[in-house]
């Protein structure tokens, strides 16, 4: 049962990253990013072509992917994004869904459906006795590798000017710009910033899931019910929330396997019922 | 220092504001009064800026001289207008310390109140700086968003309804600051339901109605007709 609970939280990591970048661009951006999946995806292909095309080691593509993908989702701000952000929420869905779909689809066309190989890192190949049990190496490394990442994104939320900004403007956006601060000029780098972590994860899937263009589409909604019971927009509930599901759909696997896809929807409705707002939102979720 | 010229406002179909008319001087207080659905807090948004969201507007507003009209929030914020906003603004997210810290500070405009100062004015601000700003009672939140606009050195204040729902003493207090800033020279546009309230600190009133201004009052002419004015806000 405790490697079940430490698979929960291998799998809560993955959730954890991509829901704090959704969490960021949502709460300062006001748009939900249905293409967030589809950069995970192409993180995990960029890692793939980095080795299969140009023979880039797993750490190159680890340190390479993420900004390249980031720089990407600046320029998709500058380009489109920001045009979005002033009309009704429906157009954001609709464009990032349709791009998420060109995204899906493009990789298709060249790769197709079926999974690529992607082999876990030499160095990380061997597993670690835990003391109870011995676990991959690998899965250890993520595990670690995601809470670091959430703690930095944490510290600097918490204790800088930036982070600041980002907080205030993720609460109350035009009151925010009322008191002097050019909230617009956050706008791109923050969804740059939430698109690498979405790449980021998508590295650090490559060796333990399968490759394929799909990888986002499936996972995706998962990490959207995260950010809800996290609390829209809050960014260390979509971090909490994201290990917890992680651990609970993996015990819900041990226990009651038919279960294993639902259960996190069930929680997601117990905490709406519970708290509409999710656990540490300030807003209600829908209105 | 401020004119406001043939301002209009739309919410979609409807309309808010009707060509609006008037000015406010250096140095002075004054309040805007009317029913609830007049347009005060509509007036007070279009001139920092923020109704540009929600629908049209019309006509032109000029800060010192210089036409306003199309600059963004912020920019209105680096030229000297600071904005209390009705449900006070304050940020659950970040502290106490931070919510006054958050705004950039204004070096062309009167003395801005350092932290130290704020805190010798708001033992109680100083007690909890550490705390989600939320977590203060409602006078010490309006205290926070007053403090929080003073600290940034703005030289024209709108405050929407300071005074609601707080007891009197936190009223006569901030009456107090508003007396204290305007002595030092700040401008206050003021929404206020508080008529008496509105004579004790203002210097002059207008009375807004279905979008219009209907009538610029002294104080004299509010005293006189409180009875009148309370019985037509429907207080």
């Amino acid at each position: 049962m405790l490697q079940q609970a430490f698979n929960g939280l291998v799998g809560g990591a993955f959730y954890a990253l991509l829901a704090l970048g959704l969490a960021v661009i949502f709460g300062m951006l006001g748009v939900v990013n249905l293409a967030h999946g589809a950069f995970y995806m192409l993180g995990a292909f960029g890692a793939f072509v980095a080795l299969d095309s140009f023979g880039l080691s797993f750490w190159v593509a680890l340190v390479l992917v993420p900004p390249l993908l980031g720089l990407a989702g600046v320029v998709l701000e500058r380009l489109f994004i920001r045009r979005l952000t002033p009309l009704d929420p429906l157009y954001g869905f609709l464009f990032t869904f349709g791009l998420a779909l060109i995204l899906q689809d493009l990789v298709k066309r060249e790769y197709g459906v079926s999974s690529q190989p992607y082999p876990r890192p030499a160095e990380l190949s061997g597993t670690v006795d835990l003391g109870l049990f011995t676990y991959p190496a690998y899965q250890v490394f993520v595990l670690a590798v995601s809470v670091l990442v959430c703690v930095v994104v944490w510290v600097v939320l918490t204790r800088t000017r930036v982070g600041m900004i980002v907080r205030a403007a993720t609460e109350r956006p035009e009151l925010t710009r009322a008191l002097g601060i050019d909230v617009g000029r956050w706008v791109t780098p923050v969804f740059g910033f939430g698109v690498a972590l979405a790449a980021f994860a998508g590295v650090l899937a490559a060796p333990m899931r399968a490759v394929n263009p799909l990888m986002g589409a499936d996972l995706i909604i998962t990490v959207f019910a995260v950010v809800v019971i996290g609390g829209l927009g809050s960014v260390f509930g979509s971090v909490a929330a994201g290990f917890a599901v992680g651990l609970v759909s993996a015990l819900g696997n041990l226990y009651v396997p038919a279960l294993s896809q639902t259960m996190v929807f069930i929680l997601m409705a117990a905490v709406l019922l519970w708290r509409p707002a999710g656990l540490f939102g300030q807003q209600e979720a829908f209105r | 220092m401020l004119i406001v010229d043939g301002l209009s406002a739309w919410y979609g179909e409807a309309q808010a504001l009707r060509e609006v008319w008037m000015r406010v001087d250096e140095g002075e207080i004054v309040t805007l009064v009317g029913r609830n659905g007049a347009g005060k807090t509509t007036l007070l948004r279009c001139l920092m800026g923020l109704h540009g969201a929600h629908g049209r507007t019309a006509g032109t507003i000029s800060l010192f001289d210089e036409d306003i009209t199309g600059l963004a929030p912020h920019r209105r914020a680096r030229r000297g207008l600071g904005f209390v906003q009705d449900d006070r603004g304050i940020y659950a997210s970040l502290s106490v310390e931070e919510n006054l810290l958050l705004p950039p500070v204004n070096k062309a405009g009167p003395e801005p109140w350092s932290l130290k100062r704020v805190y010798e004015t708001f033992p109680a601000l100083r007690e909890r700086r550490r705390f989600p700003g939320t977590k203060l009672s409602g006078g010490e939140q309006q205290m926070l968003a007053l403090a929080r606009v003073l600290r940034t050195g703005a030289r024209l204040l709108l405050c929407d309804e300071p005074t609601e729902g707080l007891s009197p003493l936190i009223v006569q207090q901030i009456g107090e600051i508003l007396r204290e800033v305007k002595a030092a020279g700040v401008t206050v546009l003021l929404i206020e339901q508080n008529v008496h309230f509105a004579a004790t600190v203002a210097d002059r009133h207008y009375l807004l109605a279905e979008g219009r201004i209907v009538e610029s009052l002294d104080n004299d002419q509010v005293r006189e007709r409180e009875h009148e004015l309370l019985e037509y806000l429907g207080i």
